[in-house]
């Protein structure tokens, strides 16, 4: 379980977060959702110790995200970023490989390249294994840093917008690929966009806005046009197919 | 692989070159008869070599870890500080306490080099990221400002002559034995980086992702400040600054092996110590039997091979 109590952040004056208390359930996916500026990225990054906790607790699993070593934690939870700029040429697999680091050091193991090549193998990057990552498209390349975060092989993931340039068909592959990893005993926190992922891929969802949380439960309790119009600011209309939620916010 | 054949069969022919050229002819017939042409050999010769080699080496290794390291390939030692500071830091030495031994004024310039590209890496941090040409041009910014006060003191105390040295015009001709042997340490620094080199190669990835993967990006910074810092410093208070070697060399490793620096390092090890090995004997060929300095030369060579980089689309492989 990922505990967050009291937590509040800010970047210079202004506050972003104020007061953050939220469980996210262990052996789940869980989406956290909410529109743009509500503190989604934030929240992640702290929890994954991108950014020093100005105030609060924050644990994974019991360990304290700022008493437990760096190099532990990176065994217990694997973390994409928004935003991955590259400031080297590296190949597709090289940049994978990276994601072992944290369980070998520098010497990787006949394990290491298996669970390497699973990972180019779930999202379908063997062919483009030796490209170097700036010959590659967006969404190409973000499946690239999504494979590295599947590499880590923590037993926690956490995604930040990761269908973010990728087309439907990848999109719906990696929401299926997390449920995939939560029946393997993983556990998943992914900030996704389209509402309808959440609603239909997680167990789970948290609704941020405007620094703090609007709204938690499972897909039917969040997804509802009350809950969701009040957070968005629209009307919204939602159907059910197929037993779950999906939000006509197009129309 | 190819590159590494490449590179050896090139090291191989030029390391005899260098041994045998020279005022003083040497055959390979006499080496081992004449006592006077063996003791050029061991006195002159192979010194000399030897220092090329383990500066090239050491200086291309030190530019790629700068540029690891800020995340720019439009840097290099020269051009962030690093050399201005660490001859200022001799110069202070060699004004306040000139009777000083050697590995203290090492120590000396090589503190005032980090100190000077820890300002530098100050600096360029709270850069716009996207303005990835402030980098290059903050670090000639400060180079210029570091390299005015060291000719400003140079001037008034009648050391410009040896300033240029340090600065500009690095040369292998005063290489004898018992005057070249602090560049092993420039090599063992550039050695250390062949053991971080994962490390250097995370740290490009952002700060985030560094930190993620459990490092430290600070502690991986002072690494590499370490790295720079003591191969500048050697380099410049024993033979002077080269120009241009950290720069390309790691520029067209880059461009045909990318940035795995566990690969790419030896080879970028061996273009380094190939170029200026080449330059060197180059240098001495001009206008035989006397010498054009080797800094010379690289400024010319290192020119043109940074312009061919810029203006040619890197290859995709
Ligand atoms: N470096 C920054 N300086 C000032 N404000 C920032 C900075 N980064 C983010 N913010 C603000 O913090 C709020 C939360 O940002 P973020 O966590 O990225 O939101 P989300 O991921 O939910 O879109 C936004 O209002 C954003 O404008
Ligand atoms: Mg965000």
């Amino acid at each position: 379980m990922i505990c967050v109590e009291g937590v509040s952040h800010s970047i210079g004056k202004t506050e972003i977060l104020h007061d953050i208390s939220v469980e996210i359930p262990k052996g789940k996916v869980t989406a956290l959702v909410g529109p743009n500026g509500a503190g989604k990225s934030t929240l992640l990054s702290l929890i994954g110790r991108l950014m020093p906790l100005q105030s609060g607790r924050i644990s994974v699993d019991g360990a304290d995200t700022v008493q437990t070593p760096s190099r532990d934690l990176a065994r217990l939870m694997a973390i994409l970023s928004q935003t991955n700029t590259l400031g080297s040429r590296l190949r597709v697999r090289e940049l994978v490989a990276f994601g072992r680091w944290p369980h070998h050091q520098g010497r990787p193991t006949a394990e290491d390249v298996q669970q390497v090549n699973d990972a180019l193998v779930a999202l379908d990057l063997i062919a483009l294994g030796d490209r170097f990552l700036e010959a590659l498209s967006g969404g190409q390349r973000q499946r690239a840093f999504i494979a590295m975060a599947l590499a880590q092989g923590a037993d926690w993931l956490l995604l930040d917008e990761p269908l973010a340039a990728l087309d439907m068909a990848f999109a719906r592959r990696i929401m299926a690929q997390l449920v995939t990893l939560r029946a393997a005993g993983r556990s998943v926190v992914v900030v996704v966009h389209d509402i309808n992922h959440a609603a239909v891929w997680a167990d789970h969802i948290v609704a941020m806005k405007a620094g703090r949380i609007a709204a938690e439960g499972p897909p039917q309790a969040v997804c509802t046009s009350k809950v969701l119009g009040d957070i968005y600011g629209m009307d919204l209309r939602v159907t059910e197919i197929d037993g779950k939620p999906l939000v006509l916010h197009h129309l | 692989m190819r590159p590494t054949l490449i590179l050896i069969g090139l090291l191989m022919p030029l390391t005899a070159a260098s041994l045998l050229i020279g005022a003083a002819g040497i055959g390979m017939t006499g080496l081992f008869s004449d006592p006077h042409m063996a003791l050029i050999m061991t006195v002159s010769r192979l010194p000399r070599t030897l220092a090329v080699i383990l500066t090239g080496a050491a200086l291309a290794v030190a530019g790629v870890v700068m540029q690891q390291m800020v995340r720019n390939r439009f840097v290099e030692p020269g051009t962030t500080g690093t050399a201005e500071s660490a001859a200022l830091g001799l110069l202070a030495v060699t004004l306040i306490a000139p009777e000083a031994p050697i590995w203290i004024k090492m120590v000396v310039a090589s503190l005032a080099a980090m100190a000077g590209t820890a300002l530098f890496l100050q600096l360029i941090r709270r850069l716009p990221p996207r303005e990835f040409l402030l980098v290059p041009v903050v670090g000639l910014i400060l180079s210029g400002v570091l390299g005015a006060v060291v000719t400003f003191i140079g001037w008034q105390t009648d050391l410009l002559q040896l300033i240029s040295i340090w600065l500009m015009t690095g040369e292998f001709s005063g290489v004898i034995a018992g005057r070249y042997e602090l560049l092993w340490l420039a090599a063992g620094a550039a050695a250390l980086a062949w053991f971080a080199a994962d490390q250097f190669s995370i740290l490009s990835l952002g700060r985030e992702t560094t930190t993620g993967l459990g490092l430290n990006p600070d502690a991986v910074m002072r690494l590499g400040l370490v790295v720079v810092s003591v191969v500048t410093a050697l380099v410049i208070v024993t033979v002077g600054m080269i120009p241009f070697v950290g720069l390309v060399v790691p520029n067209i490793v880059a461009r045909r092996m990318g940035d795995n620096l566990r690969r790419t390092l030896p080879v970028t090890a061996a273009g380094g110590a190939t170029l200026v090995l080449a330059c060197d004997i180059l240098g001495r060929l001009v206008r035989f039997p006397y010498e054009v300095p080797v800094g010379t030369i690289l400024g010319v060579v290192g020119s043109a091979i940074f312009l061919w980089l810029l203006y040619r689309e890197p290859s995709g492989g």
